[in-house]
């Protein structure tokens, strides 16, 4: 008896082009590579590290996800590769590589491989290790060192390499010996949030700030999502939705209060606001597919970003914001289907 | 077929202690009872006398229900059934109450909410409300007994991993970095959604291993 022919069932987009979802997920890897780099320059060695971690605990958990389903290993569609850079470029540079690889262990394990891989999963997997991570750990993720520290090529931030599940070294020693006057550990958002500093947002344009090792970096970031743009792997109404939602109600939040909430220009380069907008919230999985659907999506992620950074009780809301706006989608998705060609609005019965 | 040869081994074989602490434990094969098993599992004390005082409260009242089962009407039973726990409950408040405050308030509203437990009516109803007296006794204590292992290995999880304790003795040493969320409320879920997966994954070993050995 022969078998019957065998569609491959493949996940969206399902594009027409000679074009691939690991051909896709292969040039987003390439618009991410700047942005490593220069995360890399800005924060030495444990940024490097920190990636390599990541990406490689994304990898063999996928691997290992594969074998325990008997499924056919998916670690060449590069979506893995994605998960763990986008995971690790989240996180600040001075998180212990352990927590970075137990991170990436639950994006892809309970983030997405549970829910049936790549396609299936509810939430983007990287917010979903960096949630679990900000939840477990709060202090070291939000322990900040700045940006282009001296002897970052040579040597590591002592955290950085605690024994897997044990504490990190303090780095305040490793502060005073890299003299770094004056800085306390928090990016230009906590300043802002909590001692009313703010930060020029022409210095948060070029990068060079404490932060997550790859949220620092607008230009890269900018540069990276229109390459993905313009060869059309990318919506662009998402990001820009997102962007514009979130820079309209910073402006309006800004001149009710100049005093206490910054401008436009810095809630649009501080944080993972220019990430989350370009890399997170475009997951073609998380979001709805609709062209209605996705400006809602964006201006609901924007919103919500600025409601949780002005009036919430933490500095940063990108992530959060992305997570509520995933758990939306299936919701936004149902409300704006188009209408068929031909088909008539329902009679209101009177 | 398999479902069916399980409710008989269920129901005539099994004998009513073992049924409840093991075969159909209520929180890992019933999933009855979660608003305790998710709220106050942070710590292995705190589940511990949990587990205690929904046995007692179970014991004591199924014995009663079952003494009276004949008298009461069938239209109100589940009335009369909520009455007679309660009455359980109001003694097992004041039990943990006089032996030690500092329990008594970690549990807090969770020892009066015995009494709307899924598990303490669907065994009222379900088993006390037709067996004899010591049958009905020993299901309470098997289910309860049952009930307080699950809660005690969920605590266990979430003690040890959200604050390196177990009932309050480091076992992890000072070095250990404590994973805050288990002690928070999405640490309940994960813990308990571990269990179950673990449960899962044995009892399909077990049944590939059966298949597999009916096959040669």
């Amino acid at each position: 008896m022969t078998p019957a022919t065998v569609l491959a069932v493949r996940t969206s987009p399902h594009a027409h082009a000679p074009r691939s979802v690991e051909k896709i997920m292969a040039n987003v890897v390439f618009a991410l590579l700047p942005i490593c780099v220069y995360a890399v320059w800005l924060f030495g060695i444990s940024a490097l590290a920190l990636l390599i971690v990541t990406t490689a605990a994304a990898l063999a958990t996928e691997q290992m996800f594969c074998r325990a389903g008997d499924k056919r290993s998916s670690i060449g569609d590069f979506s893995a590769v994605i998960t763990g850079l986008l995971l690790g470029l989240t996180l600040p540079p001075a998180l212990p590589l352990w927590m970075g690889g137990l991170g990436a262990f639950i994006a892809i394990g309970p983030g997405k491989m549970v829910f049936g891989g790549l396609g299936f999963n509810v939430f983007n997997p990287a917010l979903v290790g960096r949630a679990f991570l900000q939840a477990a750990f709060p202090v070291a993720i939000t322990t900040y060192t700045p940006a282009k520290a001296l002897d970052r090529f040579t040597e590591f931030i002592p955290s950085t390499l605690a024994w897997p599940f044990m504490k990190a070294a303090p780095i305040t020693e490793w502060m005073v010996k890299v003299k770094v006057d004056g800085f306390t550990g928090a990016t230009p958002l906590m300043l802002q949030k909590f001692d009313h500093v703010t930060t020029d947002p022409w210095s948060m344009f070029l990068g060079e700030r404490a932060g997550s090792a790859g949220e620092t970096a607008p230009l890269l970031i900018l540069l990276g999502g229109l390459y993905l743009i313009i060869r059309g792997m990318m919506s662009w109404r998402v990001p820009l939705a997102m962007l514009l939602s979130s820079v309209v109600l910073a402006q309006a939040f800004h001149m009710s209060d100049p005093a206490r909430y910054p401008g436009a220009l810095f809630v649009l380069f501080s944080g993972g606001l220019m990430l989350g907008a370009m890399f997170m919230a475009t997951d073609p999985v998380g979001s709805p597919v609709t062209s209605r659907g996705m400006w809602i999506y964006g201006i609901l992620m924007g919103t919500l970003t600025v409601a949780i950074r002005f009036l919430g009780g933490l500095a940063e809301g990108v992530m959060y914001a992305i997570l509520l706006g995933n758990a939306l989608s299936p919701l936004i998705e149902n409300v704006t289907q188009p209408k068929t060609y031909g088909e008539r609005r329902k009679a209101v019965a009177k | 077929m398999t479902a069916e040869k399980q409710a008989v081994t269920i129901t005539a074989d099994t004998h009513p202690f073992l049924n409840g602490l093991w075969k159909q434990n209520p929180v890992f094969v019933m999933v009855l009872g979660m608003c305790p098993t998710l709220a106050i599992t942070n710590s292995v004390r705190n589940a511990i006398s949990m587990g205690l005082a929904t046995t007692f409260v179970m014991v004591v009242s199924y014995g009663m229900i079952s003494a009276i089962r004949k008298l009461i009407p069938k239209q109100v039973r589940i009335a009369s059934f909520i009455a007679i726990i309660a009455c359980g409950v109001t003694v097992v408040d004041f039990l943990v109450k006089a032996i030690s405050i500092p329990v008594y308030q970690a549990l807090g509203a969770y020892i009066p909410l015995i009494v709307s437990n899924c598990l303490t009516l669907e065994r009222a109803e379900a088993y006390a409300g037709k067996q004899p007296v010591i049958k009905s006794m020993l299901d309470g204590l098997g289910m309860g007994l049952g009930f307080a292992l699950a809660l005690t290995c969920l605590g266990m999880v979430r003690e040890v991993l959200g604050a390196g304790t177990f009932l309050g003795y480091p076992v992890l040493g000072s070095h250990f970095e404590p994973w805050v969320l288990f002690l928070l409320p999405p640490g309940g879920f994960i813990s308990l959604a571990m269990w179950l997966l673990f449960f899962a994954w044995r009892k399909e070993r077990a049944a590939k291993l059966a298949a597999a050995e009916a096959t040669q």
